[in-house]
């Protein structure tokens, strides 16, 4: 090693201090990273000018003229280019929220099955998931707009539960009417899980201090019931479900999820969930077997050995990489564009396509996914904090 | 739930007597009440999903002949579509009579992936074949190099496509994203604080967008960077994009592995006098990038299935290819086919590199081996 260093003698003094070394290498990558700035700055500016436009996000103010099928506000193709990269936000966390929770469900589900000792349905869980797994996501996505565009038309629409339509046009389910009697009914069941909340933790003390355990979930239940209902009666109006209907060459009533968005919310669902499923089980694996044993011990049946002494250990394992696979989902939701359904980026593209302003729409739509990405991942965080080791 | 309570503790028969072997069965699959009606709704489940995907897909489907032959069935698979569109789903719109070009280049891909899984060739050696064998794969695909002709005319790339080009996008990013990872990862474990936020913010924006958006960009932003009149062929573009993506995922999972090196390897290589460049290339990344190997595995599978987002950008890969076949007249009605052999490909390629990175994990980590 002393040959190493003699035969570079040759170098100035300071290069051989190490904070002048460090100075050294930190300003040229400085100066590197500015010079290129400014060097793709001029040329964004040169190359604009010759196409006639210039830097800057005033177009956002004009008329977009972008027919989007789906919105949750209001919205017509004369509205501006703002407010059509708003919609597109909206169906995207539209997506992103409901298969979030979707996926957590059926994964942990899925999860939960895969350890079944009953080697048939173990087997039928693992195929499941090493199929959807080794597939590219696209290709399923593509997949499933397919098979959502095979469904009958809407005159033998499937029925698989009362009020539930699948036809070509999507699917049809049935909805409660927005008026004054369903407002008041969510403000109930805010007020019941405020309430549930308080109920379990005053359990838990009483738990806590005298060592008696309460039942409590028939008052949760009885709580989520009558809390709604009982809002509901306050006002005027009813509570009317607007159940969908064939009527003519179409269905009245309830609410439509459009082919492309059930096709998108089936795919990514699948899809990651396969992913979760891998997750929840090796959580639950890592949770050492002495555990159950000694659960049994106490006399604990399989459910709440699961839920109280299980889960809560597993969580610590699962909630990490769980956090990456919500971000997956969000972000694989982009994917959208290949079958068609209004999201973000497929309206920032069409807004491109007219405006030519690429680097402005570019430069939203990477803040915003960025942005989303940063806040789930500083949520999960909060929540990982409370369920990680804790050594004292 | 009962099911759950001993995991892989299933009774073994002592001796496999006609007896205990059924009595285990018996145990397995209808042990408990439970258990028995899991088996079965199990066995429904098979039933309903096994014997029309069998029958489509092998007893009632049509292996050759023409579509209109296919279409007069109306029952089955119509596996003639891909015996038709095989060799253009591979090489795409590649002249006919320079398919031997990335024929060979697909081949020398094989041989360089068949000799990489052998863990006894593993060396610096076949590190420098792979680089050696990536430039002769460019040069097999464009047949010149720098200008000069080497396997006779050029091949602009928008003629490549199909199976080649999924190829040439996965190996070209890794090859290139892979050192890029290593200066990443350590960037971000540098003390110096301008170095270490430039590698932070790299990672992260780039790990914070979609995989599209990042493509979008090159293929739509990028001319807009350069100056006028100064333009990189679109195939080149998006594999740019695809070469800062993986680097940035792969520098996550280098920095696994530097993180879980215990602080004793870099104590005991500063002990030794060795400055940074030799204490990494000596000592820290040689542990490091060994420890990592199944969870890089991983992620070049999902790498590899991200090659299928260049579609966005009409770039032809494999599937694009094979959706493209699905838009000949003679050959029209046929997607489930496409999609099912696409899915299949994809999943032969994954589901084997998946299997290679569980057999690498319990082989190179002895200690946890059962």
């Amino acid at each position: 090693m002393q040959q190493a260093t003699s035969s570079t003698s040759s170098l100035p003094a300071w290069w051989y201090d190490r904070t002048a070394r460090a100075l050294a290498l930190q300003a040229t990558l400085l100066f590197v990273v500015v010079a290129a700035a400014i060097f793709f700055f001029s040329n964004v500016q040169t190359n604009m000018a010759a196409r006639g436009l210039t830097l800057g996000f005033g177009f956002l103010d004009r008329s977009a003229g972008i027919p989007i099928g789906e919105y949750l506000i209001p919205y017509t193709p004369s509205n501006s280019y703002a407010r059509a990269l708003l919609v597109g936000l909206l169906n995207t966390l539209r997506v992103a929220i409901i298969g979030c929770l979707l996926v957590t469900l059926l994964g942990v589900f899925l999860g939960i099955l895969r350890l079944s000792e009953n080697p048939l349905l173990s087997g039928l869980v693992g195929a499941y998931i090493e199929i959807v797994r080794n597939t590219p996501v696209v290709l399923q996505l593509v997949f499933w707009l397919v098979v959502f565009q095979q469904l009958p038309s809407v005159r033998e629409a499937l029925n698989p539960l009362p009020g539930v339509y699948l036809s070509q046009r999507g699917l049809k389910i049935p909805v409660l009417e927005w008026n004054d009697a369903a407002v008041f009914a969510l403000a109930g069941l805010a007020l019941a899980i405020a309430a549930i909340v308080w109920t379990t933790r005053r359990a838990r003390a009483h738990q806590m201090q005298t060592g008696e355990y309460r039942r409590v979930w028939p008052i949760c239940v009885g709580y989520l019931v009558m809390l709604p209902l009982a809002a509901a009666q306050l006002t005027g109006d009813r509570l009317i479900l607007s159940v969908p209907e064939l009527q003519g060459f179409n269905f009245a009533g309830g609410a439509e999820l459009s082919p492309e968005f059930a096709a998108l919310l089936t795919g990514l669902v699948i899809y990651t969930a396969a992913f979760v499923a891998e997750i929840v089980r090796s959580g639950i694996q890592s949770v050492g077997k002495g555990q159950w044993e000694a659960s049994r011990a106490l006399g604990l049946s399989n459910g709440r050995i699961m839920r109280l002494v299980i889960l809560p250990q597993a969580l610590r394992v699962i909630v990490p990489p769980l956090t990456s696979q919500y971000l997956n989902l969000t972000k694989n939701s982009s994917l959208a564009i290949v079958i068609g359904y209004q999201d973000l980026f497929s309206v920032s593209n069409t807004s491109i396509n007219q405006t030519g302003q690429a680097i402005e729409v570019i430069f939203i739509m990477m803040t915003v996914y960025l942005v989303l990405s940063l806040l789930t991942a500083a949520g999960m965080n909060i929540y990982n904090a409370r369920v990680a080791l804790k050594e004292r | 739930m009962a099911d759950l309570a001993a995991p892989m503790s299933a009774p073994r028969a002592a001796s496999a007597t006609w007896r205990s072997v059924a009595n285990g069965l018996r145990l397995r699959y209808f042990g408990t009440p439970l258990n028995a009606a899991i088996t079965l709704v199990c066995l429904y489940v098979l039933y309903k999903i096994l014997p029309p995907i069998l029958g489509w897909a092998m007893f009632d489907a049509h292996w050759t002949g023409t579509a209109a032959q296919c279409r007069e069935a109306r029952s089955g698979a119509c596996w003639a579509f891909i015996d038709e569109k095989f060799w253009f789903a591979v090489f795409g719109l590649y002249p006919y009579e320079l398919r031997w070009r990335p024929a060979t280049m697909l081949s020398l891909f094989t041989v360089m992936v068949g000799l990489s899984l052998f863990r006894r060739l593993w060396s610096k050696n076949l590190i420098y074949a792979w680089l050696a064998a990536s430039a002769l794969m460019f040069m097999l695909m464009d047949g010149t190099f720098f200008g000069i002709e080497i396997f006779g005319t050029q091949v602009p790339t928008r003629l490549w496509g199909g199976l080649t080009v999924t190829v040439f996008i996965a190996v070209f990013g890794l090859a290139t994203g892979y050192p890029l990872a290593i200066l990443l990862a350590l960037g971000r474990r540098s003390h110096m604080p301008v170095v270490k936020w430039f590698c932070v913010a790299v990672i992260e924006c780039v790990r914070g967008v979609p995989l599209v958006t990042i493509i979008f960009m090159a293929a739509i932003m990028l001319p807009l960077f350069l100056p006028s009149g100064m333009t990189i062929d679109r195939l080149f573009r998006i594999q740019f994009a695809y070469t800062i993506f993986s680097a940035a995922y792969l520098a996550e999972v280098v920095r696994g592995g530097l993180q879980g090196l215990g602080r004793g390897q870099y104590e005991a290589a500063e002990s030794l006098g060795l400055n940074y460049a030799q204490k990494m290339r000596l000592i820290v990344l040689p542990q490091a990038l060994k420890m990592t190997i199944p969870a890089q595995v991983n992620t070049f599978i999902g790498l590899f299935k991200d090659t299928t987002l260049v579609v966005i950008v009409g770039i032809f890969d494999f599937f694009t290819t094979l959706r493209a076949a699905l838009g000949d007249p003679n050959w029209m009605g046929f997607p489930n086919e496409a999609y099912v052999f696409a899915a299949l490909t994809y999943f032969i390629l994954c589901f084997g590199m998946s299997k290679y990175s569980q057999r690498l994990e319990r082989d190179l980590s002895p200690e946890t081996r059962r």
